[in-house]
């Protein structure tokens, strides 16, 4: 009884103790949760609230600090990605272009808003800094792929693209 | 210490290096406006209300985290400053639900008294206003994001001054919010209800959960016998509400006004309070001499109480069994009064008039139901019980002095001890020495067990027993440290007082709120001032201990026969549950 961190299942173990891991190597370190923070997302994907509270209880700093850094900063996510990472770029060059337009139809057409992943878990919506492609603005990347010199019209094509595919 | 000549408004200075251009103004009698700087708990330069120019550095700077340095020159009221901060403070506005005559905080809001000393009579930007759910889930605070100014008083005070930590600014720009972690509510995290956030919020956005007509109802009710009992801390500060100075007593006219209220019998908590430390001392005896869990901590704190449940499960068994006085009166009210005066316990109401939050979430544990009934059916603060006094219309200052009902209105200067940080270790030593020596203590004053310091500490010689070491915190962070400290085995204390809100209940979550620019007005920390009246109140009293109060006296020989026999052990002590501290990690049943 009493400590809070007997947490049941095997593969749960593994992930309490990677963090273990990471949060050892950083011992005694100024500044450096962001870094850790950084490495758990790495290896885990995203970070949940058991996550978080974990890494508060280990750290021995309040939950509402970490969540705080969590939530302040786009890098850091609480849900899990989706199959599809799509990043739509929000440079000036970009957004000149019309790149908000085209993130208001992402939004649309998954029904999800920015940082969020779809129900199915198959897109995550991202929106990121100049990808050094301006020449094609307005320009966004699925997985890493560039696709450039978009209208809204064809946002619903790249979508369809990646929808089935694993 | 260093001083600096510095020049404020044409004034020419000289101030101790290392303060602010904001502490140093106040030193030559001007005072700049704040609302996020609070002293001794904020200081980030978030609002820029204070805005101030120095000579040559540029732009306007923030005078509450600006330090002062030799040669500087400041203006602190010029055109472009006055503007500058009433931009500010309609910036604030433009997002913010203008609901005053509605509000809590109507005349008595740092934000309020911002716009009308800088005569704010338009708001020039329009704002698209955020809206986010409010928060009434606990039973003892109520949260509305939407009237929250972003000040982080409150996140400072819940986790520098508390430990404790729920509080964080969470998301950025417009979407900001200061909120519990994944915005969860504050019933479902380690919050422990002290209400310090409360007391620190200049703006309504954090509030106790009214209960004033739950209270107005019982004695609307002509079925209900209804009773009240008083805190200690309570008369130390109701004053304040009324226009009397910090450190005022009113001990007399709250009698005479709860009277007016309508209560049926005005009753006292430093009643049971005497009780505790009875049934507490002999406690601490029984374990010092019987070998049992050491040290033993107070328990009449529920902040703490429940802090330890989340923090500290290994130490529950160090609390003392004592319920608090609170729910020992609530207990005694419906069986040993009810019993006495022939009422039907099912129709007696007991109220408590607390300096508390917590309080209000300590009534309803369910362990404390020990009379066949809720112990207690209404918990107010000090607030609660100003307003109430002021819908009815009294004119506080001219009531009479009045004395509690008896017997359970009888107490002794010990019991009002409980009032201020060490008073219930001041108050056991007292009883306890007594009784292990069985001589007569000359000086009753333990003088090392007051004030404010963090955590303070005392060795007292109890022959034949031997020597007992005290320990008292006040303030979460400081059990914290406290507590670590016995844990690491450094240090063996035989019993340890703790309470939750720094000062003790005089700085309680529920007491009359002083705003920023009081505290900073005050010549000495307002708690020490309200434990002064407290400390004289006692000074002046024929009984000063516990174990001399007849009522108490007669209460064993009636009812409960000895301290920790078998009727105390069934109506005044009870147990604890250790709670996780975050729900997602508790172990699955
Ligand atoms: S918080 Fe202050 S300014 Fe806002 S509605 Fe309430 S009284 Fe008015
Ligand atoms: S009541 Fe106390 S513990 Fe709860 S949020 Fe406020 S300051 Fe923190
Ligand atoms: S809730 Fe009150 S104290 Fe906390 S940040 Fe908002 S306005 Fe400031
Ligand atoms: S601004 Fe979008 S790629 Fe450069
Ligand atoms: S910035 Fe100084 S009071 Fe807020």
């Amino acid at each position: 009884m009493g400590c809070a961190c007997q947490c049941g299942s095997g593969q749960k173990e593994d992930k309490f103790e990677f963090i273990d891991r990471v949060i050892e190597r950083y011992k005694g370190q100024e500044g450096s949760m962001i870094p850790i923070l950084h490495s758990i997302q790495q290896k885990l994907g995203y970070l949940p609230e058991d996550v978080q509270a974990y890494i508060a209880e280990k750290m021995e700093v309040p939950l509402s600090e970490i969540y705080g850094i969590v939530s302040f900063y786009t890098l850091f996510s609480t849900q899990p990605k989706g199959k599809h990472k799509i990043s739509v770029c929000m440079g000036t060059a970009c957004y000149v272009r019309g790149a908000g337009l085209i993130l208001d139809e992402l939004e649309k057409e998954l029904g999800i808003r920015v940082g969020e992943t779809t129900k199915d878990g198959s897109f995550t919506l991202e929106a990121c800094r100049c990808l050094g492609a301006c020449g094609l603005a307005p320009v966004l990347t699925v997985d890493g792929r560039v696709h450039g010199r978009l209208t809204v019209d064809e946002v619903d094509q790249v979508i369809a693209e990646y929808k089935d595919k694993e | 210490m260093e001083m600096v000549n510095i020049t404020i408004d044409g004034q020419k200075l000289q101030v101790p290096e290392g303060i602010t251009v904001l502490e140093a103004a106040r030193t030559a009698g001007i005072k700049i406006p704040t609302l996020c700087y609070l002293k001794e708990i904020n200081k980030i330069g978030a609002c820029r209300v204070c805005l101030v120019e120095v000579e040559r550095a540029r732009g306007l700077q923030a005078s509450c985290v600006y330090p002062v340095a030799e040669g500087i020159v400041v203006r602190t009221n010029t055109p472009a400053i006055r503007e500058a901060r009433k931009a500010v403070v309609e910036l604030i506005l433009s997002n913010h639900p203008m609901e005053c005559l509605t509000c809590e905080r109507n005349t008595n809001c740092e934000l309020q008294a911002l716009a009308k000393q800088f005569g704010i009579t338009d708001i020039r930007f329009q704002g698209e206003n955020t809206e986010f759910p409010k928060d009434t889930s606990s039973p003892a605070i109520v949260r509305n994001p939407d009237k929250c100014v972003l000040c982080r008083r409150c996140v400072s005070v819940c986790n520098q001054i508390q430990g404790v930590g729920v509080l964080g600014t969470t998301e950025r720009g417009f979407k900001s919010i200061v909120a519990p972690p994944f915005e969860h509510l504050l019933s479902e995290v380690d919050c422990v209800y002290c209400g310090q956030c409360v007391n620190v919020c200049p703006v309504g956005a954090l509030t106790e959960k009214d209960d004033t007509q739950l209270v107005w109802d019982a004695i609307n009710d002509p079925d209900k016998y209804v009773v009240v009992q008083t805190a200690p801390a309570v008369r130390a500060a109701l004053g304040e509400e009324f226009g009397y100075p910090v450190g005022t007593s009113v001990t007399g006219k709250m009698a005479a006004a709860l009277r007016r209220l309508g209560f049926d019998k005005v009753f006292d908590t430093d009643f049971t309070a005497d009780l505790t430390i009875l049934e507490e001392g002999n406690e601490l005896l029984a374990r010092v001499k019987e070998g049992g869990k050491l040290p033993l901590i107070t328990s009449c704190s529920p902040g703490w109480v429940k802090f330890c449940e989340h923090n500290y499960p290994e130490f529950l068994e160090n609390l003392s069994t004592a319920k608090s006085p609170q729910q020992m009166f609530g207990a005694l009210a419906k069986t040993y009064y009810a019993q006495k005066i022939g009422v039907d316990p099912a129709k007696i109401f007991s109220v408590s008039i607390m300096p508390c939050t917590a309080k209000k979430f300590e009534r309803q544990r369910p362990e404390l139901r020990d009379s066949g009934f809720a112990d207690v059916d209404a918990v107010l603060t000090t607030r609660e019980l100003a307003k109430m006094i002021k819908v009815a219309g009294m004119d506080f200052a001219a009531l009479p002095e009045e004395k509690f009902d008896e017997p359970m209105g009888i107490s002794t200067g010990a019991a009002l001890l409980f009032g201020a940080t060490g008073g219930v270790m001041e108050a056991a030593l007292r009883t306890v020495y007594e009784v292990v020596t069985g001589k007569t203590l000359q000086d009753l004053d333990f003088v090392a067990v007051r004030g404010l310091e963090g955590v303070k500490e005392a060795s007292v010689d109890l022959p034949p027993l031997g020597t007992v070491k005290v320990a008292v915190a006040h303030g979460l962070a400081n059990a914290r440290k406290l507590l670590n400290k016995v844990k690491a085995g450094e240090a063996d204390y035989q019993f340890i007082e703790i309470m939750a809100c720094p000062g003790g209940c005089v700085g309680g979550g529920g007491q009359p709120l002083v705003s920023g620019p009081e505290r900073m007005a005050l010549e000495k920390d307002y708690r020490a001032l309200r434990a002064k009246a407290i400390y004289a109140e006692d000074a002046g009293m024929p009984l000063r201990k516990s174990h001399e109060n007849p009522a108490v006296q007669a209460l064993y020989e009636e009812y409960l026969v000895k301290p920790l026999g078998e009727k105390s052990h069934h109506l005044l002590h009870t147990h604890y549950t250790a709670r996780p501290k975050y729900q997602i990690l508790a172990p699955k049943e």
